[in-house]
C-alpha cells in the first residue's frame, strides 16, 4: 500500500480530499461489524428473510454501480436479476448443476443480456438511454413469457438447492444461508473493488464530464458497456441465488415493477454510496414483509416513504449519514 | 479561395482542411472553410461572434461531423474518424467552457489523463492505490502550470483562471504533437491572461498549437499566424500585421454588419 514516497497522501484516501480521509477508515470499521453482525444475524432472524434481503442488498448494488458510479439509469434491470433466475433454476433442475455452477451460470447469462441491451442502449443518453433498457427488458420478459423451459406463468418450481462442491447440503437452511452470504459478499466486494479501481476512476472522469474524457482520448461507450455488463454480472448472481433461496423462478423477477423497485431501494439507501444500496433493499424488503402481515396497502405505504425521502432526504438514508459526517470532519480543526 | 499559403516553418500543413462545411438545419455555420496549420506554430483563429469558430474547432476534432470538406492530419485523412481516435493520434482540445473532472481533485484531473498511455485505464480488478505511480510524471505537469499548492483542492473549487491552467495540464498529460484551445482566456482578468499566455507560449514549445482568442493584443504578442473567420467563411490568412491591416478585417470588427 506505501510505495508511493512521491505523493504524502496515503494511498487508500485516492479520490478523496484529505478532510475526508477519516470517512475510510470509519469504512472499514463499518464493514467488519456489518460482517460480524451478517454471520451471526441467523441466530436471531428468520434465515430465509435475511437471505431474501441479502439477494436484494446484491441486487440493489449492482444497478448502483452503474446508476451512482457512471451516472446511467436503467430502466431495465430485471431482466439480469431475473434472466439470471431463469438460467440458474433450469441449469439446476434439468441439467443437474452443482449449485455454485448453476449460480455463475445464470451470472453468465445475464452478462449476455446485458452484452446486447448494453450495446444497443448505451448510444443514446438520459432519459432516452433509460426508455431504450426498458423496452429491451420488456422483449425479455415476453421471450420468458414465451419460452417453453420457462413454463410460462407456472414458472420453473420446485428447482433442488444441490449439494455445494459435492459437499455442503443445501437443502439446510443454515447452510444455503452462509452460501447466500458468500455470494453476497462476493458480488458487494467485486462492486466495491470496480469503484474503487483504475477503471473506477476512469468511470468517475466519463461521469463528471464525458466530452473532456473523450477529448482525453477514452472511447467512452466501451467504458460503459463494461460497466454495464458488469452490472449485468452482478445482477446475476444476485437473481441466481434467489432462485435457489425460494426454489423457483417466475416472471415476477423480470417484470418491469422489478426495475422499478430496485431504483427505489437505491434512492432510499443513498445512491452513489457503497453502503446505501444494501441499506435500502433491506429497509424495502423489511417493510413488505411486516406489512403484508399487518393488513395495510404495502405500495401505498412505501410510496409515501419514497415521497418522504425525496423531499426530505435526497440523499438517501446513508447519503444523508455521510454527508453529515463529512460536514463534521470538515469543521474539526486540522491535525 | 485563399491565396497561397505563407511560407513558414515547415512546408506540409500538420493539420489542413478542405472546403470544411457545416449546415444546421439548412444554415452553413461554417461554408468551404480551408485552413492550414504547420507545424511549430501558434496559430490563432478569430473572428467575430457567430463566425464559426467554436464549429471548426468541433469539425477538426470531429466532435461534429462535417457536413462536406476533408481534414488531413500528419498526412492521414481523419474525415471519417472518432473523436476519441482523433485524441489518440495526437490532436487534442481544450473546451470554450473549462472543462475539468469537477469532483476529482487537481492531482486525480492530471492522473485520468495520464491513465490511459501508461495502460492503467482498464483495469477493474485492481486497486487504485496503482495510480500512484503516475504521481511523479503528475507532479511535474502540475509544476508546470503553476499549481502545486493545489494538488488537493477539488477541480471544481479551483477559481476559474486556476481551472484553465488544470485544463492545460490534463492536455499536455497526452504529449501531444497538437493542442487545440478554444478561448483559453475568455472571462479572464490581466493577471491570469498574462499567466496563460506565458505558459501556452512556454508549453508550444516543440508542438503546433491552434487557438480560439478574442483578446486581439494576446494574438499579435503570442501567435505567429493568424485565420480570420467571419459568417462561416475565410475573412483573411496570414501574419498578424497583414490581417489586422486588412480593410474587410477591420469592417468585420468595427461591427458594421449588415446581415
Amino acid at each position: 500500500m506505501s510505495s508511493a514516497p512521491i505523493s504524502n497522501a496515503p494511498a487508500a484516501g485516492i479520490g478523496l480530499p484529505r478532510g475526508q480521509q477519516r470517512l475510510t477508515g470509519l469504512g472499514s470499521a463499518v464493514a467488519t461489524i456489518a460482517l460480524l453482525a451478517l454471520l451471526a444475524a441467523p441466530l436471531a432472524v428468520y434465515p430465509v428473510f435475511l437471505m431474501k434481503i441479502l439477494c436484494f442488498a446484491l441486487f440493489a448494488t449492482a444497478f448502483n454501480l452503474l446508476l451512482g458510479y457512471v451516472g446511467l439509469l436503467s430502466f431495465g434491470h430485471a431482466a439480469f436479476f431475473g434472466g439470471a433466475a431463469y438460467f440458474t433454476a433450469h441449469a439446476a433442475k434439468v441439467w443437474g448443476f452443482e449449485p455454485l455452477l448453476a449460480v455463475l451460470f445464470g451470472a453468465a447469462g445475464a452478462a449476455a443480456i446485458g452484452l446486447v441491451i448494453g450495446f444497443l442502449a448505451i448510444r443514446r443518453q438520459g432519459i432516452y438511454f433509460a426508455m431504450v433498457t426498458l423496452a429491451l427488458s420488456q422483449m425479455v420478459f415476453f421471450v420468458f413469457l414465451q419460452a417453453p423451459f420457462t413454463h410460462g406463468e407456472d414458472g420453473i418450481q420446485n428447482v433442488p438447492r444441490g449439494r455445494l462442491l459435492g459437499l455442503f447440503d443445501l437443502s439446510d437452511t443454515l447452510t444455503m444461508y452462509y452460501f447466500v452470504l458468500a455470494v453476497f459478499v462476493f458480488g458487494f466486494f467485486a462492486a466495491w473493488r470496480i469503484v474503487h479501481s483504475p477503471f473506477g476512476h476512469v468511470l468517475q472522469a466519463i461521469r463528471e464530464n464525458e466530452n473532456r474524457a473523450v477529448s482525453l482520448g477514452y472511447r467512452v461507450e466501451r467504458y460503459k458497456l463494461g460497466a454495464f455488463v458488469m452490472s449485468a454480472f452482478i445482477a446475476g448472481l444476485a437473481g441466481g441465488t434467489k432462485a435457489l433461496v425460494f426454489q423457483i423462478a417466475t416472471l415476477t423477477d423480470v417484470a418491469w415493477q422489478m426495475s422499478g423497485e430496485v431504483i427505489l431501494m437505491t434512492l432510499l439507501g443513498g445512491l452513489g454510496t457503497i453502503l446505501g444500496p444494501s441499506v435500502g433493499a433491506g429497509l424495502v424488503v423489511t417493510l413488505q414483509n411486516y406489512l403484508a402481515a399487518s393488513g395495510l396497502p404495502v405500495t401505498v405505504v412505501i410510496g409515501v416513504i419514497f415521497v418522504l425521502c425525496v423531499l426530505v432526504f435526497r440523499r438517501g438514508l446513508v447519503g444523508e449519514a455521510i454527508h453529515l459526517l463529512r460536514r463534521r470532519a470538515q469543521g474539526l480543526p486540522r491535525r | 479561395m485563399q491565396a497561397a499559403p505563407m511560407p513558414v516553418a515547415s512546408t506540409e500543413p500538420i493539420l489542413s482542411a478542405r472546403g470544411l462545411t457545416k449546415e444546421f438545419f439548412g444554415f452553413k455555420a461554417v461554408n468551404g472553410v480551408d485552413l492550414d496549420v504547420y507545424s511549430g506554430t501558434i496559430h490563432a483563429l478569430i473572428g467575430p461572434n457567430g463566425a464559426g469558430k467554436t464549429t471548426v474547432f468541433n469539425l477538426l476534432t470531429k466532435f461534429l461531423s462535417p457536413t462536406a470538406g476533408t481534414i488531413r492530419f500528419d498526412g492521414r485523412d481523419i474525415t471519417r474518424t472518432k473523436p476519441a481516435d482523433v485524441a489518440r493520434l495526437g490532436l487534442v482540445r481544450s473546451f470554450q467552457i473549462s472543462a475539468v473532472f469537477a469532483q476529482l481533485t487537481v492531482l486525480d484531473n492530471v492522473r485520468v489523463a495520464l491513465q490511459r498511455q501508461s495502460g492503467l485505464a482498464t483495469q477493474f480488478w485492481r486497486s487504485n492505490a496503482v495510480l500512484s505511480r503516475l504521481d511523479a510524471r503528475a507532479a511535474e505537469l502540475i509544476e508546470a502550470v503553476g499549481l502545486s499548492s493545489f494538488s488537493e483542492t477539488l477541480a471544481g473549487d479551483l477559481p476559474y483562471g486556476r481551472k484553465r491552467a488544470l485544463e492545460i495540464a490534463t492536455t499536455l498529460a497526452l504529449d501531444p504533437p497538437v493542442m487545440l484551445f478554444d478561448e483559453p482566456m475568455a472571462g479572464m482578468g490581466v493577471e491570469d491572461i498574462g499567466r496563460i499566455s506565458a505558459l501556452i507560449r512556454k508549453v508550444a514549445a516543440g508542438r503546433t498549437v491552434l487557438m480560439v482568442e478574442h483578446n486581439l493584443n494576446v494574438v499579435s504578442d503570442l501567435c505567429d499566424r493568424v485565420t480570420v473567420l467571419a459568417r462561416g467563411e475565410i475573412l483573411a490568412d496570414g501574419d498578424y500585421a497583414a490581417v489586422s491591416a486588412d480593410p474587410r478585417v477591420r469592417e468585420a470588427y468595427m461591427g458594421s454588419e449588415h446581415a
